[in-house]
């Protein structure tokens, strides 16, 4: 079907696209991973020779680690927990007859566009500040005292932002894979008299399945990367500190490259594993 | 009477819904509503939802004190950029990949969206490093380059998925017409690819101009665009809620204007097509 010269000019064409991912990927991965075997300290004399596994045994030694490992966790996992649970109910909620469907759509999905420094800062002030913030008027109003969020219950807090951000994305996804359950099969089964829930759970969440494997695939990889919204409110303290914070810490604050760049790679060894899951199923579509 | 039971039934489920909605929807909504009141009554006790005396000073003050335009332009610049230039080059590539698809095919697909997974923290100093070298810390030119190459692989995908759709018996009835190659791309794949084109610059624009990493980390002041203007209002004498409000809703609104028509295009491009 395709002639020599068609195929040709396809390797041409895609030429470019493949040229410039190569070396985003190749020249910088190369040079992480370089840098992680030396001891670089811009600061404090530069390139100070060959350091073995050294980096690598320091970080995961380093008292900053596990604790960094553990907030990542409980982030990645309670925003998880937290955008699935939510989203199928209002995806669910989103499939029934309503009036102004469109208008709760649009309401509903529009944390998505809200660009993460702006969420941050919005929640760490208007909403989480001790004294001015919405929550301590509220907390006030029904005779408690006021928390400073960010500092008293930080991970919550930053898992109520993030999480405030990526239920649309689940929600979506997830409203898109109900729309397509074939409603005559649950029709048939109101029919012989099943309750809703054995409906939802024989039906619609084993129709669920994939788009949820997928939501949690794609948000877990982007999870593990949250910057901004830590940036921004915390700073990394009170128990804030991800993977990614540290490694970002080490590298630009106490600029030690070759602590971060081994922190790197082990971040980047991390996404992997998620990703290879990501990519089977994203694999296996494609040959459908 | 089945009727009323559905009918009842159809206003509970909009009562339910609309709660819901509005509830998270809520900070937005008082961001907005926040940008338009005097400092004193954004910090009111207890706090006014609606009768405040409108003003739109905050905008003005904002805009003389941070030279917003600025921000805004770097803004537009590097996510339309990147964008602009993304698309030209995966256009061709995911042309080739949907029209002449070798046994390869599936695989570069995949490989391109690997890198995407990739940690951007984990490139962090290398890419810092090269921007020093070439001069590029705090350019337009660099950050649209890196903004073009996190979101190439999402093109190709995207472009790739729409020109799918796109009936290859078209393109050889056009090649049996004697069309060239070129011909064909310009007069028989563009029209009809164009509503595909659309709404992947769309959705780009939207992911670049939120972008938050890169943008923090390789900018300082003369390249800045909105998301670092907003992170500086997080220092403690930016602490003003209507300004930070104004500030924020310039940021976000055309976004939110945009998210809205994208809507069916983001399930299509964060997913890669695994989810219909």
């Amino acid at each position: 079907m395709a002639t020599k010269a068609s195929r040709s000019a396809a390797r041409l064409m895609m030429a470019p696209a493949v040229i410039l991912l190569l070396g985003w990927m190749l020249v910088p991965l190369t040079m992480t991973l370089w840098f992680s075997f030396r001891n670089y300290l811009p600061l404090r004399g530069g390139d100070l020779g060959w350091a073995g596994f050294d980096n690598y045994t320091r970080f995961i030694t380093s008292s900053a680690f596990w604790p960094s490992v553990q907030a990542t966790l409980i982030i990645v996992g309670a925003v998880l927990l937290i955008t699935i649970s939510l989203g199928i109910v209002l995806a669910i909620l989103l499939d029934q007859p309503m009036w102004g469907q469109g208008v709760v759509r649009i309401l509903v999905i529009a944390p998505f566009f809200v660009m993460p420094t702006v969420s941050a800062l919005v929640w760490k002030n208007m909403f989480m500040d001790p004294n001015s913030g919405l929550f301590a008027y509220l907390w006030k109003f029904f005779g408690a005292e006021p928390v400073s969020w960010l500092s008293e219950a930080s991970l919550p807090s930053i898992i109520l932002i993030v999480s405030w951000q990526w239920l649309p994305f689940a929600t979506l996804i997830l409203l898109t894979a109900i729309q397509s359950l074939d409603s005559e099969q649950l029709e048939a089964a109101e029919m012989d008299g099943a309750p809703p829930l054995s409906r939802f759970l024989w039906l619609t969440l084993p129709h669920l399945a994939r788009a949820i494997t997928i939501v949690i695939l794609i948000q877990t990889i982007f999870l593990l990367s949250i910057f901004a919204e830590i940036f921004v409110t915390t700073g990394g303290a009170f128990g804030t500190k991800t993977l990614t914070y540290l490694i970002f810490q080490r590298v630009l604050e106490s600029q030690n490259i070759g602590l971060g760049s081994a922190g790197g790679v082990y971040a980047i060894i991390l996404a992997n594993i998620v990703a290879i899951f990501l990519m089977r199923i994203v694999g296996k579509n494609l040959d459908a | 009477m089945a009727r009323s039971i559905t009918n009842n039934r159809k206003a509970l489920n909009t009562a339910i819904a609309w709660t819901i909605g509005l509830l998270i929807f809520f900070p937005i909504l008082w961001t907005i509503l926040t940008s338009f009141k005097t400092e004193a009554q954004a910090i009111a006790d207890p706090p006014i939802f609606l009768f405040f005396d409108w003003t739109l000073e905050n905008y003005a003050v904002v805009q003389e004190r941070s030279n917003y335009t600025r921000f805004l332009m770097n803004s537009i610049i590097i996510a339309g950029g990147s964008t602009l230039l993304g698309v030209i080059i995966a256009v061709p590539a995911a042309w080739s990949m949907a029209f002449v698809p070798s046994n390869r095919t599936k695989d570069i697909l995949l490989w391109m969206l690997s890198t995407k997974m990739l940690p951007a923290v984990g490139v962090l100093y290398p890419i810092y490093l090269i921007f020093i070298k070439m001069g590029l810390l705090d350019s337009r030119i660099g950050l649209t380059v890196i903004l073009m190459l996190i979101n190439l692989p999402i093109i190709v995908w995207m472009l790739y998925t729409y020109f799918r759709e796109i009936p290859g018996e078209i393109l050889e009835a056009a090649r049996m017409d004697g069309a060239s190659l070129r011909d064909e791309i310009l007069y028989v794949l563009t029209p009809m690819a164009i509503p595909g084109i659309a709404s992947t610059l769309l959705l780009n624009f939207i992911l670049a101009w939120n972008e938050a990493f890169w943008t923090l980390n390789l900018t300082a002041a003369k390249a800045a665009p909105l998301t670092a203007f907003i992170a500086s209002y997080s220092s403690p004498e930016g602490l003003f809620y209507a300004k930070l409000s104004a500030a924020s809703t310039m940021a976000i609104a055309p976004i939110l204007i945009l998210g809205w028509f994208s809507q069916k295009q983001l399930v299509r491009g964060l997913t890669f097509g695994a989810v219909k």
